[in-house]
């Protein structure tokens, strides 16, 4: 499993890659967590709200920091 | 008598002036504090102002938040499509001011734009309007300078956002625009996800939540600055730089104001402290407005996307157009 977190680095897109990491951690689940901080790329996944949670290259949430909570629930 | 009465409204819910009162009355009574010392006024300021500030930022968060979630950048960008010419840019501008976004999705939302086919001066015209003009810091605006102040504010800011976008369509800096942004997918139109009420007031009271958390530092900040430059720094020496009968003075407040980061909320404590210190209106929004559209992050990332011929001409013309706002408001304010 690859979870990307899309955003230019603020710090809503800091606490989103946050509150992901703890909800692997939580669920023990072996996936990757990359963050995407370049435009181009970020501007593939057709989505013009930031923070964006991209599971195995699929957006799955934009333009809202999740809580751990909402995060274990779309990523098991 | 309807004037009477919504002047006595404005004084009990915007300006606080209950709130003053007893701030003044706790100091004197409970503390024994003389009205008369420096101290007296910095505090009563720093309280009365941190107090003010905290309750109607987080209404006005409430009530904005819950109107905006009606209003998604998709849905902004499908209703701009619609539009041709100025009619774009004044559409632009105005849907700048309700249409809420992270500022990191400032230019994810340029390369949606522009790949979408919107012109680029329409997309700036959004974007300029945007961190300039918002309904809590017009309401808060209000509170502070009173309503004409803040309409005219709203109104200005609105004028510099369509003139501001025209321009660059004018100047024609489509070419100016990096290759990637014009490459690749045109992105789809999504819909935006339909909310139900309950998911709206979630959304409303989250904000209120997120945002007093991000701000807290800079409102405090800024009403330290407004609550020193209030009780100590004499007037005489602030109207020597910043009077509004010296010429340079919007000049100096808007190069200030510039490069520097702060919200909106932040400034305005000292923009408030200066107007009291006999400052000009027009050198103390310039300020404020520079502060909030111009900062060096923002330009930093503005590069990744744009040549610097096009992001020279951005900055050079919301700079002037600030200025100009400055010096109009302290030309009206004067006569």
């Amino acid at each position: 499993m690859v979870i990307k977190i899309l955003g230019s680095g603020c710090k809503n897109c800091k606490k989103l890659y946050h509150n992901t990491i703890l909800a692997i951690s939580e669920l023990e689940l072996d996936a990757a967590v990359i963050k995407i901080t370049d435009f181009a790329e970020i501007a593939k996944y057709n989505t013009m709200r930031m923070p964006a949670l991209v599971l195995d290259e699929k957006v799955i949430a934009k333009g809202k920091v999740l809580s751990k909570e909402e995060i274990k629930k779309l990523i098991s | 008598m309807l004037k009477e009465f919504f002047e006595l409204l404005n004084d009990i819910l915007l300006k606080m002036t209950w709130l003053n009162n007893l701030v003044d009355d706790i100091l004197v009574s409970v503390f024994n504090m003389d009205t008369n010392t420096l101290i007296f006024s910095s505090l009563s300021f720093f309280i009365y102002d941190v107090i003010k500030i905290f309750i109607l930022l987080s209404f006005l968060i409430y009530v904005s938040s819950y109107i905006q979630t009606y209003f998604t950048v998709e849905r902004t960008r499908h209703v701009l499509s619609k539009f041709k010419g100025i009619g774009a840019n004044i559409v632009g501008a105005l849907l700048g001011t309700i249409t809420p976004f992270c500022s990191c999705s400032s230019i994810p939302i340029f390369i949606g734009f522009t790949r979408a086919g919107l012109p680029i001066g329409v997309t700036f015209s959004f974007l300029i309007s945007s961190p300039l003009v918002d309904l809590a810091s017009v309401v808060l605006l209000a509170s502070i300078f009173g309503w004409k102040i803040a309409l005219i504010y709203v109104a200005v800011g609105i004028i510099l956002a369509v003139i501001g976008g025209t321009l660059i369509s004018v100047f024609k800096m489509e070419k100016y625009v990096e290759d990637f942004v014009l490459q690749g997918d045109i992105v789809t139109l999504e819909e935006g996800e339909i909310l139900t009420r309950k998911q709206r007031h979630k959304y409303a009271f989250d904000q209120v939540n997120e945002i007093v958390k991000r701000v807290w530092k800079y409102v405090i900040i800024g009403v330290l600055i407004g609550a020193i430059i209030h009780g100590y720094i004499p007037a005489d020496f602030i109207n020597s730089i910043l009077g509004s009968n010296k010429w340079y003075s919007v000049l100096v407040a808007a190069f200030a104001g510039i490069p520097m980061y702060a919200d909106i909320f932040g400034t305005l404590p000292i923009a408030e402290a200066l107007v009291l210190k006999g400052v000009g209106i027009g050198t103390v929004l310039a300020f404020m407005m520079a502060v909030t559209t111009l900062s060096i992050p923002s330009i930093i990332l503005l590069k990744k996307v744009v040549k610097n011929k096009l992001l020279i001409t951005f900055v050079a013309i919301v700079s002037i157009g600030i200025i100009l706002v400055g010096y109009i408001f302290n030309y009206i304010i004067i006569i």
